[in-house]
């Protein structure tokens, strides 16, 4: 990842440090040293005050009854409590993983299916073809937003306008967005609507893959399917794959819609109580902090396993050219 | 459910013959199909529009979207429906986004020349630790800091939301600089380095004019993600004074239940305005940017 540090010593600044050149060392590596902390400094600083020392913080919190309204000398140390609470005592918990995956299950294959889809479509460069990625892309930069996520709640709901467009094939519709069965499902298609950004990359993709592979297979008498089975998905993978780590873990983070949607409940029934939902409401509704505290945790390594899978399974579809097979 | 999900999927199987043999029935197809889906695909934010200009009794009657009249109160309506004319949050909203954009710029592109051209002990070490962060959950994290944060006095103030961007904890946009000062010619700094320039001249007077698109895509990409961020702006703001587009629309919900839908849409239509800008003017950035680093 690094670059290489081989330099012709040439390059070396001709007025360095004599006692670093006594060392036998490069006197670039010495200001450098200097100067590389330097520029990085800004970056060191947050790593450790806003990541590090905030992450160890919180492994502590969990162990706690932290609750941010009283003072420090309250706060007491419950061992385990709050995660065999979790695991053995808070149904909500349950509901809300559910939800999570269920969401991030289903919406991240079909949102990488219709990106993969569209990008096909688009990738022989034809007139307009500028234009319909730019309006497909709209969406995934709308998305994400308060508003939008107003629209799609009124949209759905029963006197939306998807119940008036059901309504023309003589189908009675209700309302979606209140039935715990359908809820997640527009969340879902919410998600699935922002296919923009993975078809961006999947273009990108498609056009490293040669040309040639595709004339060879032509000589060769076979058909679209199979150049598409044989050529295509091979040489895609590694950007598929890379598609649904990223995917997979946004997908896990779904807020937004969910708390605008249930009016920050995670209603109805829980069916939207997505697995941040759930931990907003724990930290900041029921100033429970320790126990937010310990969900985070249990979060983050949740993600770390999942996406250790993700990475495990790519050993037996993900294909690199410069690999031997 | 899956219904917009099957027609999108559809065509793949289609593609690899259409683009094969462009014969002109093929081409037809290949086009009208892509005219529905854009059509299916923009409707959500067609309806928004067009039912921000309609009157309450209106947006709910039918899905179509060519309105029988224009209620352009619906605007002024909405701009004052909350304790503070709309105006208010848009320029908190810019604050923020201001903040944050001069923050990332400055400190990861600093970070950046650092890691791409720098040779010091531990670098490797410290850009497997960057690359790490960039997939880190703001929810690990987020309790404690509001807990610090609180204690700092910095609730209902936007320093929760900018300081961390001047401490480059956006390392997406790091990684992406890193990426595109590799791909600048050594010859250019070497030969700065030889007039005897040192690195933070070289940095300012070499790189950075040099990696401008890289920061035209952080800038644009820091603009709509901030606009857009709703999580963290919910937990630190709740001041109505404060409150940035997102917290405000959303308390717009509760304030107007089944009173004044249009105007509800009319607001929303105002807070995608900038998003939507933003898109006309940087389509090129956030295209290259996506595509390269793969950024969402």
């Amino acid at each position: 990842m690094a670059t290489t540090t081989a330099r012709p010593s040439s390059t070396r600044p001709p007025a360095g440090p004599a006692a670093a050149q006594r060392r036998g060392r490069p006197a670039r590596h010495r200001t450098d040293g200097i100067a590389g902390y330097l520029f990085l400094s800004p970056w060191l600083l947050g790593l450790l005050t806003i990541t590090a020392i905030p992450m160890l913080m919180s492994l502590y919190l969990s162990f706690t009854n932290y609750d941010v309204l009283s003072d420090w000398e309250s706060m007491e140390w419950v061992g385990l409590d709050n995660y065999r609470t979790m695991f053995t005592d808070d149904p909500s918990f349950w509901h809300a993983v559910q939800t999570t995956l269920v969401f991030a299950l289903v919406a991240t294959p079909l949102k990488l299916a219709a990106a993969l889809g569209v990008a096909l479509l688009l990738n022989r460069p034809f007139k307009g073809a500028g234009l319909f990625r730019g309006l497909f892309y709209l969406p995934s930069l709308l998305g994400g937003s308060v508003a939008l996520a107003i629209v799609w709640v009124n949209m759905f709901n029963r006197d939306g306008a998807f119940n008036s467009f059901l309504s023309w094939f003589g189908i009675e519709g209700k309302a979606w967005v209140n039935d715990p069965d359908f809820a997640l499902g527009t969340l879902i298609l919410l998600a699935v609507w922002q296919f923009g950004a993975p078809m961006v990359i999947f273009l990108a993709g498609l056009k490293q893959v040669p040309v040639e592979l595709y004339e060879a297979a032509s000589v060769d008498g076979a058909s679209p399917w199979r150049k598409f089975i044989n050529i295509t998905l091979p040489m895609l993978s590694p950007v598929i794959f890379f598609n649904l780590v990223l995917e997979t873990i946004n997908g896990f983070q779904g807020f937004t819609s969910a708390f605008v949607l249930s009016n920050g409940t995670g209603g109805p029934v829980d069916s939207t109580l997505m697995y941040t939902l759930h931990l907003y409401i724990k930290g900041w509704n029921e100033y429970q902090m320790g126990y937010a505290s310990a969900m985070a945790w249990v979060f983050l390594l949740a993600i770390g396993l999942v996406t250790a899978v993700v990475f495990r399974t790519g050993r037996f579809w993900v294909h690199y050219s410069d690999g031997e097979d | 459910m899956t219904d917009l999900a099957e027609r999108v999927a559809a065509p793949t199987a289609k593609v690899d013959q259409a683009v094969r043999t462009p014969g002109p029935w093929r081409s037809i197809a290949k086009h009208t199909g892509l005219i529905l889906l854009t059509l299916v695909m923009l409707y959500p934010v067609i309806w928004m529009v067009v039912s921000s200009l309609r009157p309450n009794e209106e947006i709910f009657r039918s899905p179509g979207v060519i309105p029988d009249s224009f209620r352009f109160e619906n605007y002024s309506e909405g701009w004052n429906a909350l304790s503070s004319p709309f105006g208010h949050y848009l320029i908190n909203s810019a604050i923020v986004v201001l903040g944050c954009i001069i923050g990332n710029l400055v400190s990861c592109s600093m970070a950046a020349y650092a890691f791409a051209r720098l040779e010091f002990r531990g670098k490797k070490l410290w850009f497997a630790i960057m690359l790490g962060t960039i997939m880190l959950p703001i929810h690990v994290i987020i309790v404690p800091q509001y807990v610090m944060f609180s204690q700092f006095g910095w609730v209902n103030t936007f320093l929760p939301l900018i300081v961390p961007k001047l401490l480059a904890t956006d390392a997406f946009f790091v990684f992406l600089m890193v990426q595109f000062i590799r791909g600048l010619p050594r010859e250019l700094d070497e030969a700065a380095r030889i007039d005897g320039a040192g690195h933070p001249r070289i940095f300012r007077q070499v790189i950075l004019p040099l990696m401008l698109p890289a920061l035209a895509t952080t800038t644009i990409f820091t603009f709509i993600w901030t606009w857009n961020d709703f999580f963290s702006q919910l937990i630190y703001l709740t001041d109505p004074e404060m409150y940035t587009v997102p917290v405000a629309l959303r308390s717009y919900v509760d304030a107007t239940v089944s009173t004044s839908w249009g105007s509800m849409f009319a607001m929303s239509v105002v807070s995608l305005l900038p998003i939507f800008l933003a898109f006309l003017v940087g389509q090129r950035f956030l295209i290259k940017g996506i595509a390269t680093t793969g950024i969402k």
